[in-house]
């Protein structure tokens, strides 16, 4: 992953991020991300994120616990192990019925979890970099990621119009690593000089 | 701003037409089938009638239901279209009145050539012990008092939800004393709805037509195969009224939700459909098999198997993916194949026990059921005019104009 300049602004009232975030999207400014201390609803189709392809590897996943529950059960009663139970064929199959929901709905929670904890870089142990040590707290913050093209000067002038109370321009990490937070004193090293 | 509905000359037309083929039907049935010598025959004029009565009156019913759920849980999304529950939910008391006319003339007047009455056996126990056993709940008394309970308290509660929805609009704005109220009655009417449709209602309605048999999650099987057909009702009237132009608060949004109760309650219907069926298959005990036994090896496999193809395959590989559902053309038709589903579902759990081998779905079958749909649009639509479609003034219509599913 690379090391990526942002201008970051904090907002402290919804109603006042809102038009922001229409703002730098119009204005063409790479919007990097926004944190909230809460879910706000509507913020996904302010800043134009697409509809999650989460449901679909859900359902990837339900299939493949479906099949592999019929596919391992039927094996093991038909032709592995055939053994009579209580004068029902071998292939019993609505005896099945619970044991390949049961597979179906594991596979599909514990593979969306997985999904979901990579497509937003979360994991137990996993370090990523924090904004403002307020987006958790009672801050919106906002990250637009600069570029040669993108004066900071000229961004942190805008984004304070649109409304911030707080800017800064920081460098950093744009995605998740696994490591130790001694790397945190490189950036502090790259933001002071 | 038009926030009322006029009925369209067509629907009007269509309902009359759909009223007249079913009272055609009817006499067809009385000179056809009741004056028949042939057993079977004059079981199926009742039988047919008790079926198409029973489930209109259960899945009207459910209408009441969800508005006493979403108001219990203070749901803001129904607001938007909550004058069509009311509207069906008004005329519970029509479908519940002809049901217990035709289920009283069943029980006190109906016998067959040997004197018993082949559709409720327990009238005529004879001398067959397991009836005798379950006589202290399965008689005249307790089927009168019951059904006259249960369908009191519905069509009560039906026209008092819309009669406080619309007390609603004249009185003062932000006024919550209404709104609270609805809160409570809805509480009181969850517990008369357990005691009765979730319960005993579909005990004596319907299980008891077998009355050697029994399953203690009937009940739930019946209501979830009635919950899931009533709100395709609703879905589909609101997609006509949507339509027609009016119901302008109502967004793909709203849309979206009503299909997802769709699709997750024909899942939970499956659920607990297969529920009784395989401990009754892995137990195997005759006296519980002999209801499947006719159902899935015997004259009415075909129903069987079409039931659970109509009612769980194809909602869930249609209504599954979330477009599917935000689709007015999928959900309106999806809605119509999931009555004529439970539609069959009611139909093979009530036509076996009397009619055996000689069963139809003919011209009688179909007028009579398009005599009930008749009957619905024409009592629905004038129920519907008589107010505004918007429920103005209720305190969460902001809420309900905003919603996001």
């Amino acid at each position: 992953m690379a090391i990526k300049k942002f201008a970051v602004a904090a907002y402290d009232d919804e109603a006042v991020l809102f038009p922001a975030v229409k703002k730098v999207r119009k204005s063409g400014y790479k919007l990097h991300d926004v944190y909230t201390p809460f879910a706000v609803h509507g913020l996904d189709q302010a800043m134009g994120l697409k509809e999650t392809d989460l449901h679909i590897a859900g359902f990837i996943y339900g299939i493949c616990g479906t099949s592999t529950a019929v596919g391992f059960i039927s094996w093991i009663f038909t032709s592995d192990w055939p053994i009579v139970y209580g004068g029902k064929p071998h292939f019993a199959l609505p005896a099945w019925v619970p044991i390949t929901f049961e597979l179906t709905v594991l596979f599909a929670a514990v593979g969306m979890t997985l999904t979901f904890c990579y497509l937003n870089q979360i994991m137990p142990g996993v370090k990523k970099h924090v904004f403002h040590p307020r987006q958790s707290d009672d801050l919106f913050v906002m990250a637009i990621e600069l570029n040669d093209h993108t004066p900071e000067a000229e961004v942190i002038k805008f984004l304070k119009t649109t409304g911030a109370v707080e800017t800064s321009v920081q460098m950093a990490e744009e995605g998740w690593w696994y490591g130790r937070w001694d790397e945190k004193e490189e950036y502090e090293a790259l933001n002071a000089g | 701003m038009n926030d009322r509905f006029e009925i369209p000359a067509r629907l009007r037309n269509t309902s009359i037409a759909l009223i007249a083929i079913g009272v055609l039907t009817l006499i067809g049935g009385i000179a056809a089938l009741l004056t028949s010598h042939v057993d079977t025959d004059r079981a199926r004029f009742w039988t047919v009638l008790l079926h198409d009565s029973v489930f209109f009156t259960l899945i009207t019913a459910v209408s009441i239901f969800i508005q006493a759920a979403v108001s219990l849980a203070q749901g803001a999304w129904i607001v938007a279209f909550r004058r069509v529950p009311e509207a069906i939910g008004a005329n519970v008391w029509i479908f519940g009145t002809i049901a217990t006319v035709i289920l009283f003339l069943i029980v006190f007047t109906y016998k067959d050539s040997h004197g018993v009455n082949s559709i409720f056996p327990w009238v005529t126990p004879g001398d067959d012990k397991i009836l005798i056993g379950k006589s202290p709940f399965l008689n005249k008394g307790m089927f009168v008092a019951f059904t006259l309970i249960a369908v009191g308290l519905w069509s009560y509660f039906g026209r008092k939800f819309r009669a406080m929805s619309i007390a609603q609009e004249s009185a003062p704005k932000n006024d919550t004393k209404i709104y609270w109220k609805v809160f409570r009655l809805s509480g009181l009417f969850l517990l008369v709805y357990a005691l009765t449709q979730m319960s005993t209602i579909p005990w004596l309605w319907v299980m008891s037509i077998q009355a050697h048999w029994f399953s203690t999650l009937f009940s739930w099987y019946a209501f979830a195969s009635a919950f899931v057909s009533g709100m395709s009702l609703i879905l589909l009237w609101v997609v006509y009224l949507k339509n027609q132009g009016n119901l302008r608060l109502v967004t793909t949004e709203h849309m979206h939700d009503l299909g997802k109760f769709m699709f997750a309650f024909s899942v939970f219907w499956t659920y607990l459909w297969f529920s009784q069926y395989m401990l009754i298959w892995y137990a195997n005990i005759p006296e519980e098999t002999q209801y499947f036994k006719l159902r899935q090896q015997g004259p009415y496999s075909i129903i069987f198997y079409a039931n659970f193809i109509i009612n769980f395959c194809m909602p869930i590989i249609i209504l599954m993916a979330r477009p599917s559902k935000r689709n007015y053309f999928t959900v309106s038709f999806m809605a119509m194949v999931i009555i004529f589903g439970h539609w069959l579902d009611y139909f093979q759990m009530i036509m076996p026990g009397p009619l055996g081998t000689e069963w139809h779905i003919n011209w009688y079958e179909i007028g009579v059921f398009m005599g009930f749909v008749g009957v619905l649009i024409f009592t629905v639509s004038r129920t519907l005019t008589k107010s505004s479609l918007i429920p103005h003034n209720n305190i969460l219509l902001k809420e309900t104009a905003i919603h996001i599913a």
